[in-house]
C-alpha cells in the first residue's frame, strides 16, 4: 500500500507550478501555430501539443510512483541503453533539416538525445554521492566522469547538434563543480584547456573558424542567424509593455519568426503580452528553479540532493539558453524551452525531471 | 569505488545549494534587464519596425566567372539584365497594379495574376518574379510610371552572354536553373530555386570554380517597399575565370570547315595533351539557353537528325577504319610478326575461311611492306598481320594506346569506345570469337569503335616519341584580382609500349601517306608544312560485293583522317570525323591540312570554304 506520509509530503507547490507554466506554453503554442497557413493543419499541432502533455503527466506520475533510490541502481543501464540509441541515430537515424537527430520507432519519433540529458544527471548523481568530501575531487576522481560525458556529447556532435552536445556537456559541468572540485585541479583544468583550444583553433580550416565564431555572434551572419536574431529581437521589443495582445502578433502573424512554434516561442508570448507577461513567465521559471533547489537542499540523501541538483540545472540551463537566444545573448542553439515550446522528446524529457523531482521531495523523510 | 569521498554527511553541500540560488538570481536578473532593454528602451524603435514589417533580406548573386580562351580571348561574360517583380503586399489594389503592368509588358494580366496568386500562401512580402530580361523600352515606360505602380520592383541581374554564339557550344556548354533534385541531392548548399547552375560542357564541370557565392542584404524598406537603409551587407565573392586551352580562332576553323555536315574535328598539342580545339557539328546556340530555352527550340535541337546536342567529339563512338592500321602496325612489329622486312603479296582481296576479304584496292597493291602498306592503306597487308597477332593481342595494344577507355577530359559523358577481345565477345553474346572477325578488326571494322578524341591523342603519341597526355581542357584559374588558384600541369597517362624503332616505322608509313607518291592523302600534303597523316573510311553497313550498288546517303561511310605536324616536334595533332563522308582523303583530310594551316601560319587566309562534302577518289 502506499505510504500515507507520502500523499501528506507530495510536493503541490511544484504540481501548480507546472500546471501554470503548461498552460502558458499551451496557450502560446496554440497562437504560434495559428499564424501559419493552412489553418487546419497547423491546429493538429495544437492538439497534437495537448496530447503530449497528458502524455507528460502520465508519464511524470510514473516517475515519482517508485523510490528514486531505483534510479541509483538503474543509472547504468539507463546510460548504456541512450548510448545504444545514440549509436543508432547515427547510423540509420532520420535526417531532418541537415542532421540525424530522430529515430523513428514506428509512428513515434525519438530523438535519445533528450533522454541522455536525464541519464547523464542519474550517473554522474550516482558516482558522486559515494561520500563527501570537503576537499573536493582530484584530478584522478574526475577521468570517469568526464569520459562518460565525453561519450555521449561526441555522439552528439556528430548529429550534428552542437547546442545539445554543450548542454550536456554544460550540465556535467555544473553537478561536477557543485560537488566541488580542488583548487589544484580547477586550476590545471582550466590551464591546460587555455593552452589546448589556441593550439586546435589554429588546425581549424578557415570555414570552420567561420562557422564557430558566427555561431557565437550571429550578428556576423546578417542573412542567416543574424537576420532571425533581428526578427526576434523586433518580436520582443515591438511587444513593449502591455503587447499587442493575444493572437494579435504580426511578426508571428507573418511568419518574420523562424520556428516559432519551438525554438522562439519565447518571442511570440513576449510579442503578445508585452514585459507584464514575459515577466510573470521569468517568474514562473524562477519560482521552478528556486523550488528545485530547496528540494535539493531539504533532501538528506546525497544521492538524491545531487540529482535535485542536476535536474534543476538541468531545467535551468535550457530556460537562460532558451530565452538569452531570443533576446540575442546566446549564441542561436536549437534548445527547446521548458514546458512551453512544441515538442514530444522535450515535454516527455521535462515531464521525467518534473517527477524526479518530486520523487526526491515527497521521499526526503524516508531516507534513514 | 575508491571512497575519496569520506563522510556520508550530505550537509557540506547546502550552503553550496543557497550559492547556487545566488547565482541563478543574478543570471535572471541579466535576463529581465535585457528584456526591459528591448521592451522598454527600445520598444517605440522595435514596435515602429515591426509595423511595416520593413525589414527585408536582398540576396546579392555573384557574378559568374569569365570563360576565357588560351590567349585570353573572352568566350563568356556577363551582362545586366532587368527582371520586373512584384510585391503584392506593397501593391495596396493587386489587380489595378498588375492591369497596368500587364499593358507595359504586353502579357496578359491573367498570367501575371496567376503567378501572384500561385505564390500567395507562402509570404505576401516576398517579391515573386514576374518576368525576366525586359527591354530597354519596357524599362523605360515601367520606371516612368514608378509613383502609379506601388510594389512593382525592377531588378538588375546579371545574365550570361556568349560572344561567340555557336561557337565552341559543345565545349562551353550552358547553364540553366537548378531543378529541385538537384537541390535536394545536397551537392549545391546554398542556392535557391530559380538560381542558374552549369548544365552542361565547361559550365558544368567547373561549375565550382565558376559560379561564386552569394551575398546579401538586410535592407528597412518604406510603405512602398523602396529601399530606405541597407542595414548590413555580406559582399558576394565572385565566380573565378577560367582559362581554358582551346585556341578560339583554330575552334572557329574548324566549325566553318565542319559547317553543313555532321561530325567533330579534334586538335591536341602533342607535347602536353592541352586541347586545342573540339569541334562537333552541328552546333547550337548557347544564348538561346540563358532565359529558359523556348520549348519550340528545345524540341527542334532533339528531335534533329544530327543530334546537335552530342557533342561528336567526346560521344560519338565511330568504327576507325583504317586509322586503326596504326594499332595494327605497332602491334604487329613490337610482337615480331612482321618486320620492316616482312612483306606481303596484295591481289586485291585475301580468301579465308570460304570468304573474301577485299582491299579497298580492287586491283591489289602488289607486293607491299609495312611502309607503303602504311601509306597506301592496303588492306590486306593488315589482314595478314591481324592474323598473326590473334584478337587479344592486338586488343591488349589497342588498350594500351589509349583506346576503350575514357580520356578523362571531365566533359560531360564521355563515351569509352570498344575494343573487343575473345573474352568480351564470349560474355557479351555467348558464343566463341571467329577468326574472320579478326581480320575486320585488324583494319579498325566490326566491333571496333572510337571517339575523335581518343585518335587524336593516340596520333599525338605516335609523333611525341610515345608519351600519351591525359587531354586537358582547363588551363588555368583566376581569382577577379588576377591570383592564380589553378594552374594545369601536364599529366602523363601512359607510353605506347613499343621501342623507338617500331614508332620510327609507323611514323614513316603515315608520312608517306601524305607524302609519298601513291600516298592516300597526298591531297593534304602542304609544301611548307610538313604532315603525317592517316586516312580512314568506316562501313555503316557490311561492304557487299555487288559494291556499286546506290548506298542511301545515311548509310555511306564515316570519312576519317589522323595527322600531326610539324614532323620531328608536331605542334598539334588532329583528328577528323565526318559522318557519311565516304572517303577520308576528300572528306576529313582537307579540313585537317586547313586546321594544321590555321594554326601553324597563324595567319590564315581569308576564309575558305572548301567543298567537303563533295565526293572523290581516296
Amino acid at each position: 500500500m502506499i505510504d500515507r506520509r507520502l500523499i501528506h509530503n507530495f510536493d503541490w507547490g511544484l504540481l501548480l507550478i507546472v500546471v501554470l507554466l503548461g498552460a502558458v506554453g499551451l496557450t502560446t503554442v496554440y497562437s504560434a501555430v495559428t499564424a501559419d497557413p493552412p489553418p487546419a493543419a497547423q491546429k493538429m499541432l495544437f492538439y497534437k501539443q495537448m496530447i503530449w502533455f497528458g502524455l507528460g503527466l502520465v508519464v511524470m506520475t510514473a516517475s515519482f510512483s517508485f523510490s528514486y533510490r531505483v534510479l541509483e541502481r538503474w543509472a547504468h543501464p539507463i546510460y548504456i541503453v541512450c548510448i545504444l540509441l545514440l549509436v543508432a541515430v547515427v547510423v540509420f537515424g532520420k535526417l531532418a533539416g541537415g542532421s540525424r537527430r530522430w529515430i523513428a520507432l514506428g509512428p513515434i519519433h525519438l530523438q535519445p538525445s533528450e533522454l541522455i540529458k536525464i541519464s547523464i544527471v542519474l550517473v554522474l548523481a550516482k558516482y558522486f554521492s559515494k561520500g563527501t568530501e570537503l576537499r573536493g575531487v582530484g584530478l584522478r576522481e574526475l577521468i570517469r566522469p568526464m569520459l562518460m560525458t565525453a561519450l555521449p556529447c561526441g555522439l552528439i556532435v556528430i548529429q550534428p547538434d552542437l547546442g545539445t552536445a554543450g548542454l550536456v556537456a554544460l550540465i556535467a559541468m555544473t553537478i561536477t563543480l557543485f560537488v566541488k572540485v580542488q583548487r589544484r585541479t580547477l586550476l590545471l583544468l582550466a590551464a591546460s584547456a587555455a593552452a589546448v583550444v589556441p593550439f586546435v583553433w589554429s588546425l581549424l580550416k578557415e570555414y570552420q573558424k567561420q562557422r564557430i565564431l558566427t555561431f557565437l555572434n550571429p550578428d556576423q551572419d546578417p542573412l542567416g542567424a543574424g537576420y532571425h536574431i533581428i526578427q526576434s529581437k523586433i518580436a520582443i521589443g515591438s511587444g513593449m509593455l502591455y503587447g499587442k495582445g493575444y493572437l494579435q502578433g504580426t511578426q508571428n502573424a507573418l511568419s518574420f519568426l523562424p520556428e516559432e512554434h519551438t525554438d522562439f516561442i519565447f518571442s511570440v508570448l513576449a510579442e503578445e503580452w508585452g514585459v507584464m507577461g514575459s515577466l510573470a513567465l521569468l517568474l514562473l521559471f524562477l519560482v521552478l528553479i528556486l523550488r528545485g533547489l530547496s528540494i535539493a537542499h531539504r533532501c538528506r540523501d546525497p544521492f538524491g540532493l545531487i540529482l535535485a541538483v542536476g535536474i534543476t540545472s538541468l531545467l535551468a540551463w535550457q530556460v537562460m539558453i532558451n530565452i538569452g537566444m531570443t533576446m540575442g545573448l546566446m549564441p542561436v542553439v536549437g534548445v527547446p524551452l521548458p514546458l512551453i515550446s512544441y515538442g514530444g522528446s522535450s515535454t516527455l524529457t521535462v515531464a521525467i525531471c518534473i517527477g524526479v523531482l518530486m520523487n526526491v521531495s515527497m521521499r526526503r523523510f524516508l531516507v534513514e | 569505488m575508491e571512497g575519496f569521498l569520506k563522510t556520508e554527511e550530505p550537509d557540506g553541500f547546502k550552503p553550496r545549494i543557497v550559492g547556487v540560488m545566488l547565482a541563478v538570481l543574478a543570471l535572471f536578473v541579466l535576463l529581465v534587464l535585457r528584456l526591459l532593454y528591448l521592451q522598454m528602451v527600445m520598444g517605440e524603435e522595435f514596435y515602429r519596425l515591426s509595423m511595416n514589417n520593413s525589414i527585408r533580406l536582398q540576396t546579392v548573386d555573384p557574378p559568374r566567372g569569365l570563360i576565357l580562351d588560351r590567349n585570353g580571348v573572352k568566350l563568356a561574360e556577363n551582362r545586366p539584365s532587368f527582371d520586373v517583380s512584384f510585391t503584392p503586399k506593397d501593391a495596396g489594389d493587386v489587380g489595378r497594379v498588375l492591369g497596368e503592368l500587364a499593358e507595359h509588358l504586353q502579357s496578359p494580366s491573367e498570367d501575371l495574376l496567376a503567378k501572384v496568386k500561385y505564390s500567395r500562401g507562402l509570404a505576401a512580402f516576398k517579391p515573386v518574379l514576374l518576368k525576366q530580361d525586359i527591354g530597354r523600352d519596357v524599362l523605360a515606360a515601367v520606371e516612368a510610371r514608378r509613383v502609379d505602380l506601388p510594389g512593382v520592383s525592377v531588378q538588375v541581374r546579371l545574365r550570361r552572354n556568349y560572344l561567340f554564339g555557336m561557337n565552341a557550344a559543345h565545349v562551353i556548354g550552358y547553364l540553366g536553373e537548378v531543378s529541385l533534385d538537384e537541390l535536394k541531392s545536397g551537392d549545391y548548399p546554398g542556392l535557391r530555386s530559380g538560381d542558374a547552375i552549369g548544365k552542361f560542357g565547361v559550365e558544368r564541370t567547373f561549375d565550382g570554380y565558376l559560379r561564386g557565392e552569394p551575398g546579401g542584404r538586410q535592407v528597412e524598406v518604406n510603405a512602398n517597399g523602396q529601399v530606405m537603409r541597407v542595414l548590413q551587407t555580406v559582399s558576394p565573392r565572385p565566380g573565378r575565370n577560367i582559362i581554358l586551352t582551346i585556341d578560339r580562332e583554330l575552334q572557329q576553323r574548324a566549325e566553318e570547315l565542319l559547317e553543313g555536315v555532321a561530325g567533330a574535328a579534334v586538335a591536341v598539342d602533342p607535347s602536353n595533351g592541352y586541347v586545342l580545339a573540339l569541334a562537333s557539328s552541328p552546333a547550337f546556340n548557347q544564348n538561346s539557353f540563358v532565359s529558359g530555352i523556348a520549348s519550340d527550340t528545345w524540341e527542334s535541337l532533339i528531335s534533329h537528325p544530327h543530334r546537335p546536342l552530342e557533342n561528336k567529339a567526346i560521344q560519338g563512338e565511330y568504327p576507325p577504319g583504317s586509322t586503326y592500321k596504326i594499332v595494327t602496325a605497332l602491334a604487329g612489329l613490337e610482337e615480331k610478326v612482321i618486320d620492316e622486312f616482312t612483306t606481303f603479296d596484295c591481289g586485291g582481296s585475301l580468301h579465308f575461311a570460304g570468304r573474301d576479304y577485299r582491299c579497298w584496292k580492287k586491283e591489289g597493291h602488289g607486293r607491299v611492306d609495312i611502309r607503303r602498306a602504311l601509306a597506301e592503306s592496303c588492306d590486306v597487308f593488315f589482314y595478314r598481320t591481324g592474323q598473326r597477332l590473334g584478337v587479344d593481342r592486338l586488343a591488349w595494344y589497342a588498350k594500351a594506346c589509349g583506346l576503350g577507355a575514357r580520356t578523362g577530359i571531365g566533359l560531360d559523358q564521355e563515351a569509352r569506345g570498344m575494343i573487343p577481345s575473345s573474352a568480351w565477345k564470349k560474355k557479351r553474346f555467348g558464343v566463341p570469337w571467329q577468326d574472320g572477325e579478326t581480320l575486320s578488326v585488324a583494319i579498325g571494322q566490326g566491333y571496333d569503335l572510337a571517339t575523335p578524341l581518343q585518335m587524336a591523342l593516340l596520333t599525338a603519341a605516335v609523333g611525341n616519341a610515345g608519351i600519351r597526355y591525359r587531354p586537358t581542357i582547363l588551363q588555368r584559374v583566376e581569382t577577379v584580382e588576377g591570383d592564380v588558384v589553378f594552374q594545369a600541369a601536364p599529366q602523363e597517362a601512359g607510353r605506347l609500349p613499343v621501342s623507338p624503332r617500331t614508332l620510327k616505322l609507323v611514323q614513316d608509313g603515315i608520312w608517306g601517306a601524305v607524302n609519298g607518291d601513291r600516298g592516300t592523302a597526298r591531297r593534304v600534303h602542304l609544301p611548307d608544312i610538313e604532315i603525317a597523316g592517316k586516312t580512314g573510311t568506316s562501313q555503316v553497313v557490311g561492304r557487299k560485293d555487288g559494291a556499286d550498288d546506290y548506298i542511301p546517303p545515311h548509310l555511306r561511310p564515316h570519312a576519317w583522317f589522323v595527322c600531326y605536324a610539324p614532323v620531328g616536334a608536331p605542334k598539334l595533332a588532329v583528328a577528323v570525323v565526318v559522318e557519311n563522308g565516304e572517303h577520308g582523303s576528300s572528306a576529313a583530310g582537307p579540313i585537317a591540312r586547313e586546321m594544321v594551316k590555321a594554326y601553324l601560319r597563324k595567319a590564315p587566309p581569308e576564309a575558305q570554304r572548301l567543298a567537303v562534302v563533295a565526293g572523290g577518289n581516296g
